[in-house]
């Protein structure tokens, strides 16, 4: 019932003074509050997820943890090997990704056909959403077994199996972003079809590209289940020591989390704390990085 | 890529004589202001409807052109020549079939999914469709403008102008600086962006980006032009003074521009070509003549009725 809006045949000035309803004006309320409660229970795990960390973890977090390898026995010590093995893992794993999945994703977006590009985007797709741990086990098969030895090269391949098509697929969607004025122009000088992809429309999509890059090593640093099966964990510190066991800060975190002993739990909190900023570190440098150079 | 790019003196007053290296024929365009009639290449390659050639020694003929995307037929059966260093307009309403004539003359036809095409283009004889010629090698000869202003974003002004001369890998490095200088120039955008030529060339104004893209263009040397609406995007000031710029690079380029503006076509060009949509949807030459003639007394009642305003 709309008992305010005066009848039809009421003069244009009255219809105007009569306002909104009071019903629509709570509906609108309602719909106002609902999509505010809806972006409070999305923001709002996320920020106690970062409290609890930064919380639990700051006390925990101090210069043993960073540069004091584990104890071949009990607590003490620090988780030396554990943020080396990460670095070393998800930087061995970006370098094979990286390349892998921008080809891919300009083939798929500059030179497939209509089908193929469909097929592979499917089959991105299908990836991106793969449980991990059967990437870890689907490695462990491939690069464990037969050597009978577990062994960070596996562990990064396997981060480098779950990078490849989040980057692939990034890297396709920004490309197709640029307009098709660019392409043209840079053909119609005369440059070939392979240099215009690489000197103008790759540059063009630089930021976007990035972003995929960082998403999927924020992804791959993130990952425990694929290396519990090809890289194992360590107490040992390891550099390049890719055909022997490493640890990673996952790998540290779900041990120590799992342990009885308080000790080992709180180096747990540090460590997810180290974790957490050091995908924000590298996030804000390559950002800072990509925003030299020429801009729109 | 001709030997000497000094050859083409920026500073040379607006009607420096053509070179004669460019001639398709030993009778000079020079000589057709006075009126004088040369034949047409090689046998009449008719004009349709058109009283048998009066166009001075023809740059590019185009003989029964059909262009395609996919079943659809485009453009039908276009034959016509077009002058040697000369400005040559394509008028018509929109739908015609312009732009994609226009695209058909670098082969950018081509790169449009499912578009095919028959018929002939020749360049200097040459048809640019036989297999011996490459399209990439094509293009550095037949430059192009878009209508939209497309100035590499990632690109300085500098790097623009010589990014077909690096990219396509015929830049000697030495001399970039002077290519830089005089195409801007050429373009008439020196004075405007001398001092920041490491800008980013999307940090200019629209008519600015419009003669970065044709400096651009001058840069890898062309003899053709082509110009899709180079000004719609424009006002009209910068409009004018792309106009004037055009005016400035006759004699020396062939110039074909495809537009809307009817005034623009009687105000720079020296030939105009008139389509029209057919029937079944696709374009085809009505006619073809010296520019005075379309807009005062063109042979079809069909241009008249479109250069008078009547329809389109």
């Amino acid at each position: 019932m709309i008992g305010a809006v005066p009848a039809r045949d009421a003069t244009l000035a009255e219809r105007l003074r009569a306002g909104r309803s009071p019903r629509r004006r709570a509906v609108d309320r309602a719909g106002r509050g609902l999509a505010l409660a809806a972006t409070l229970a999305c923001v709002v795990p996320l920020a106690a997820v970062l409290f609890f960390v930064v919380a639990k973890g700051a006390g925990a977090l101090n210069l043993d943890l960073l540069t004091k390898p584990a104890k071949a026995l009990g607590t003490g010590g620090g988780a030396l090997q554990s943020w080396l093995g990460t670095v070393q893992m998800v930087g061995l794993a970006t370098l094979i990704a990286v390349p892998v999945g921008i080809a891919a994703g300009i083939y798929v977006s500059e030179f497939a056909g209509h089908r193929a590009a469909r097929a592979i985007r499917f089959a991105s797709d299908v990836m991106v959403g793969v449980p991990s741990i059967l990437v870890g086990i689907f490695v462990y098969v491939l690069l464990v077994l037969p050597f009978r030895q577990f062994n960070a090269f596996a562990g990064s391949v396997a981060l480098a199996v779950i990078i490849v098509p989040v980057i692939q697929r990034t890297t396709e969607e920004v490309l197709g972003l640029v307009p098709r004025e660019l392409r043209e122009g840079s053909l119609a000088l005369g440059v070939p079809s392979w240099r215009t992809t690489l000197s103008v429309v790759l540059p063009t999509a630089r930021a976007g590209v990035l972003t995929g890059v960082m998403l999927g090593v924020a992804r791959a640093a993130g990952e425990t289940a694929p290396l519990l099966f090809t890289a194992l964990g360590s107490r040992l510190v390891n550099i390049g020591g890719f055909g022997e066991p490493m640890d990673s800060l996952t790998l540290f975190i779900y041990n120590g989390a799992r342990s009885p002993i308080a000790a080992l739990n709180d180096q747990a909190w540090g460590a997810a704390l180290l974790l957490l900023l050091l995908v924000l570190g590298i996030n804000v440098s390559v950002r800072l990085r990509s925003m030299g150079g020429v801009r729109a | 890529m001709r030997e000497d790019p000094v050859e083409m003196s920026v500073a040379a007053p607006v009607a420096a004589p053509p070179e004669p290296q460019r001639e398709a024929l030993p009778t000079a365009p020079s000589t057709v202001p006075g009126g004088a009639p040369l034949s047409l290449a090689p046998p009449a390659a008719g004009i349709p409807g058109a009283a048998p050639a009066t166009v001075p020694a023809a740059k590019i003929e185009i003989r029964d052109l059909n262009l395609y995307y996919g079943p659809f037929r485009a453009v039908r059966d276009v034959s016509m020549g077009i002058a040697a260093n000369q400005i040559t307009a394509i008028i018509g309403p929109s739908g015609c079939g312009k732009s994609t004539f226009l695209r058909s003359i670098n082969r950018m036809h081509e790169l449009t999914r499912h578009a095919s095409m028959d018929g002939q283009v020749l360049l200097d004889g040459v048809d640019v469709y036989s297999p011996e010629v490459d399209a990439v090698d094509l293009r550095r000869f037949v430059g192009m403008v878009f209508q939209r202003p497309n100035p590499f974003p990632t690109m300085s002004i500098y790097d623009n102008v010589v990014a077909g001369l690096r990219l396509g890998g015929g830049a000697r490095k030495a001399d970039l600086d002077e290519v830089v200088e005089r195409c801007l120039r050429a373009a008439g955008l020196w004075d405007e962006v001398k001092d920041k030529l490491r800008a980013g060339g999307t940090s200019l104004s629209g008519g600015q980006q419009q003669r970065l893209c044709i400096a651009r263009a001058l840069a890898v040397d062309p003899e053709v032009i082509l110009m899709d609406e180079p000004a719609s995007a424009l006002d009209p000031v910068a409009t004018l003074r792309i106009e004037e710029l055009m005016l400035e690079l006759r004699g020396r380029f062939t110039i074909v521009i495809v537009t809307h503006n009817m005034q623009q076509a009687s105000r720079v060009s020296d030939f105009t070509a008139f389509f029209s949509m057919g029937e079944d949807r696709a374009g085809y030459l009505v006619e073809m003549d010296r520019t005075a003639r379309i807009f005062t007394n063109p042979r079809e009642k069909l241009t008249e009725d479109y250069v008078s305003g009547r329809f389109g």
